[in-house]
């Protein structure tokens, strides 16, 4: 069992007191919905009209038990021969002929043609447990299955000598300790036909092909289980090649642990709109557009960085074959078949016409638990309601969601939503169960349509709140910067032509500069040269001043050498004090 | 033998050598000794003693002595008495209590 598996069983098993000793069928949702299987030596009953799986049902419940649990089994067929049996039973991938040759299963075809009876006097049927006694003992068989009992009431001439001799059968089976399961047609009135409930009531199983708009599904409903708790919905089965698959999801209670990891989109500038690293792991993610807008890009994108970490991602399609769209990834540069080929990703298509919404979803279950993928996409899930009313898709969405949750499985769903229609209305309603909303839009503008990306919600994180335009180029998506121009953010023609519009300004501004600085050089220039000119006069006049200052200077000292010398040449006292007029006082 | 129907059609069976070719051939299933089984026995043979003037085999098998025949043969009900010879094959079921029914099953009596 893989990992997937067990978490299911451990998720999923009631809670119960151990009651009543149980044989496993070996069918996994079966024996999570009985707690157990088949109450072990009682009989059960098994009724559903005709072509309900009665006949597979009870067989692989048979050959389970000889294959897995080491309980040979004695299938005592009243309506099929033991040929028939062996190429019907081959179809769901048994091999009962090789059971019967190793001796684990004993198949007693009992032959009755009414034609051929008279009846004269009283009789019972010793020889019917004689026969079966006689299988039982052969092989030591612990299990027993009846197919069906109702060729025994068309065959037989006394219905009052069968009912009787039925009863004693029952009580001789449980007296035998093997656990027994017989099959009955389903009656209008009562659970089975002819009333066998009455005298095998310990487990009544209702088996019935529903049709709705044309799809038949099966369903399985256990009507009684005396002494234990079970499952008491409908729940939806499938018979494939590998027998009979029930997975009995009822909406669990909300209690995921989650993770604080992140995930990357494949697209790096999405993640930084994100406020990062990306989407949380284990988080549901829709992409939604109209008709166009790329949302299996975004999400191939998204299958391609998980498989580059290595990681498994099944990518369930439901509008186009896997080919086509490994091909059309291949014109924006994503390379999906490389991932397939080494097996990490795994592509599934299927028209949502094909089955049942219930079937729909026991097949992706089946497929997630055999592959145990980190990464699960579904494009589109709106495809759904073309089958199914919104509500019903919801409940199938809301089952699937917290099945992922609880697996730690990161869902991406992509949603088309219908042209016209405001772009936060989802087709299938189902917003409240997103933890990251993004959408894609076509921007229209200026008679042209760009395509425009905006995460509408995405739960604890920090992410952008604008309108940014991208490109599919053949790098794959390109998300662009953002222009914001006179009528909002400008995209496409507007763009390109704000861009041309702020090179040439930029050029522009640029050529200005540089103008400038070479007006300033030139001042700059001339300044110095009036400084230098001046300085020059300056000088010129400095050294004129100095030298007739200098003349003066030597001239005075001339002046007064000469006078001295002439002082001299007089005979002046040198230090002749001048007569200071006395005032004769009278 | 468990899955094959007992063969309806006239078929022509080589007799032994030196039986007669009217001979009835009988065989009658029972469960143990009781007291179903042995009044089949005791009215089977007196059918037989009054109707069929000796010409015939008639094989008593008790099915708690030899099981494994119930699934050969096809054998349901007890008593079951099969009548092989001459054709077609008949089963008649019961103690055979009532003459008129097992006159008409042995074919020597039209309804």
């Amino acid at each position: 069992m893989t990992k997937a598996k067990e978490h299911l069983n451990q998720k999923l098993m009631p809670e119960h007191r151990p009651q009543l000793p149980k044989a496993l069928t070996g069918i996994d949702g079966l024996d999570i919905i009985t707690g157990g299987g088949m109450p072990k030596a009682r009989a059960s009953l098994i009724c559903g009209s005709t072509g309900t799986g009665k006949t597979l049902l009870a067989m692989e419940f048979l050959l389970k038990g000889a294959m897995r649990y080491n309980e040979p089994g004695v299938f005592m067929a009243f309506e099929e021969s033991t040929t028939d049996l062996i190429a019907n039973v081959n179809s769901i991938g048994f091999d009962l002929k090789g059971l019967i040759a190793d001796k684990k299963v004993v198949v007693d075809f009992v032959y009755i043609d009414r034609d051929e009876i008279v009846e004269a006097g009283e009789y019972n049927l010793d020889a019917l447990f004689i026969r079966l006694g006689a299988a039982i003992d052969a092989i030591g068989a612990k299990r027993v299955v009846l197919d069906t009992i109702e060729s025994l009431f068309s065959s037989l001439p006394n219905p009052a000598v069968l009912r009787a001799e039925l009863r004693r059968l029952f009580c001789w089976l449980k007296e035998k300790g093997v656990t027994a399961v017989i099959t009955a047609e389903a009656g209008t009135d009562s659970l089975s036909r002819q009333g066998i409930e009455e005298y095998v009531s310990d487990c009544v199983i209702n088996l019935r092909i529903s049709i709705e708009d044309r799809v038949a599904s099966r369903r399985l409903r256990i009507v009684k289980y005396r002494g234990s708790s079970h499952g008491t919905n409908e729940y939806p089965f499938v018979i494939d090649g590998e027998g009979v698959s029930l997975i009995p999801i009822t909406s669990s209670r909300l209690e995921h642990s989650v993770s604080h990891a992140s995930v990357s989109s494949g697209i790096q500038r999405l993640d930084t709109m994100l406020g990062g690293e990306g989407f949380f792991k284990g988080s549901v993610i829709l992409m939604s557009g109209t008709s166009g807008t790329g949302k299996t890009t975004f999400m191939s994108h998204f299958a391609d960085a998980a498989c580059r970490r290595n990681e498994r991602v099944i990518y369930f399609s439901f509008e186009e074959s896997p080919d086509q769209i490994i091909r059309n990834m291949r014109s924006v540069g994503l390379n999906l078949e490389q991932w397939v080929k080494k097996g990490l990703l795994v592509m599934e298509s299927r028209r949502p016409t094909q089955c049942g919404l219930d079937m729909h979803l026991i097949l992706a279950l089946k497929l997630i638990a055999e592959h145990a993928p980190k990464v699960v996409i579904m494009d589109p899930v709106t495809s759904f309601s073309d089958i199914a009313n919104p509500s019903d898709v919801k409940r199938i969405l809301m089952k699937f969601v917290d099945h992922m949750k609880s697996l730690g499985i990161t869902t991406m769903f992509g949603s088309l939503t219908p042209s016209g229609l405001p772009s936060e209305v989802s087709a299938v309603n189902i917003s409240s169960l997103i933890d990251s909303w993004i959408l894609l839009r076509d921007l229209e503008n200026n008679g042209e349509r760009n395509r425009g990306i905006y995460i509408l919600k995405s739960r604890g994180m920090n992410h952008s709140n604008q309108v940014r335009e991208f490109l599919l180029s053949d790098q794959g998506v390109e998300i662009c910067d953002v222009y914001i121009g006179a009528g909002g953010v400008a995209t496409g023609g507007a763009r390109l032509n704000m861009l041309a519009q702020e090179k040439a300004s930029g050029l522009k501004l640029q050529e200005e500069i540089e103008l400038r600085q070479f007006d300033l050089e030139n001042k700059r220039n001339v300044l110095d040269s009036r400084i230098a000119a001046m300085r020059a006069e300056f000088a010129a006049e400095e050294s004129s001043n100095l030298k007739m200052i200098a003349q003066e200077k030597t001239r005075r000292t001339q002046v007064s050498a000469d006078r001295t010398a002439m002082g001299k040449v007089r005979n002046v006292d040198e230090h002749h004090t001048p007569v200071k007029a006395k005032r004769k006082s009278k | 033998m468990t899955d094959k129907p007992i063969d309806l059609r006239v078929h022509k069976k080589t007799e032994p050598a030196g039986a007669p070719s009217n001979k009835w051939i009988l065989r009658l299933y029972v469960a143990g000794t009781t007291a179903r089984s042995m009044s089949a026995i005791s009215n089977i043979k007196k059918i037989c003693e009054e109707k069929l003037d000796g010409r015939y085999v008639l094989e008593v098998i008790d099915l708690y002595q030899q099981p494994l025949l119930a699934a050969g043969h096809q054998i349901i009900a007890i008593p079951t008495l099969i009548k092989e010879l001459p054709p077609p094959l008949r089963r008649i079921i019961g103690d055979l209590s009532d003459t008129e029914k097992v006159l008409v099953g042995l074919d020597l009596k039209s309804l």
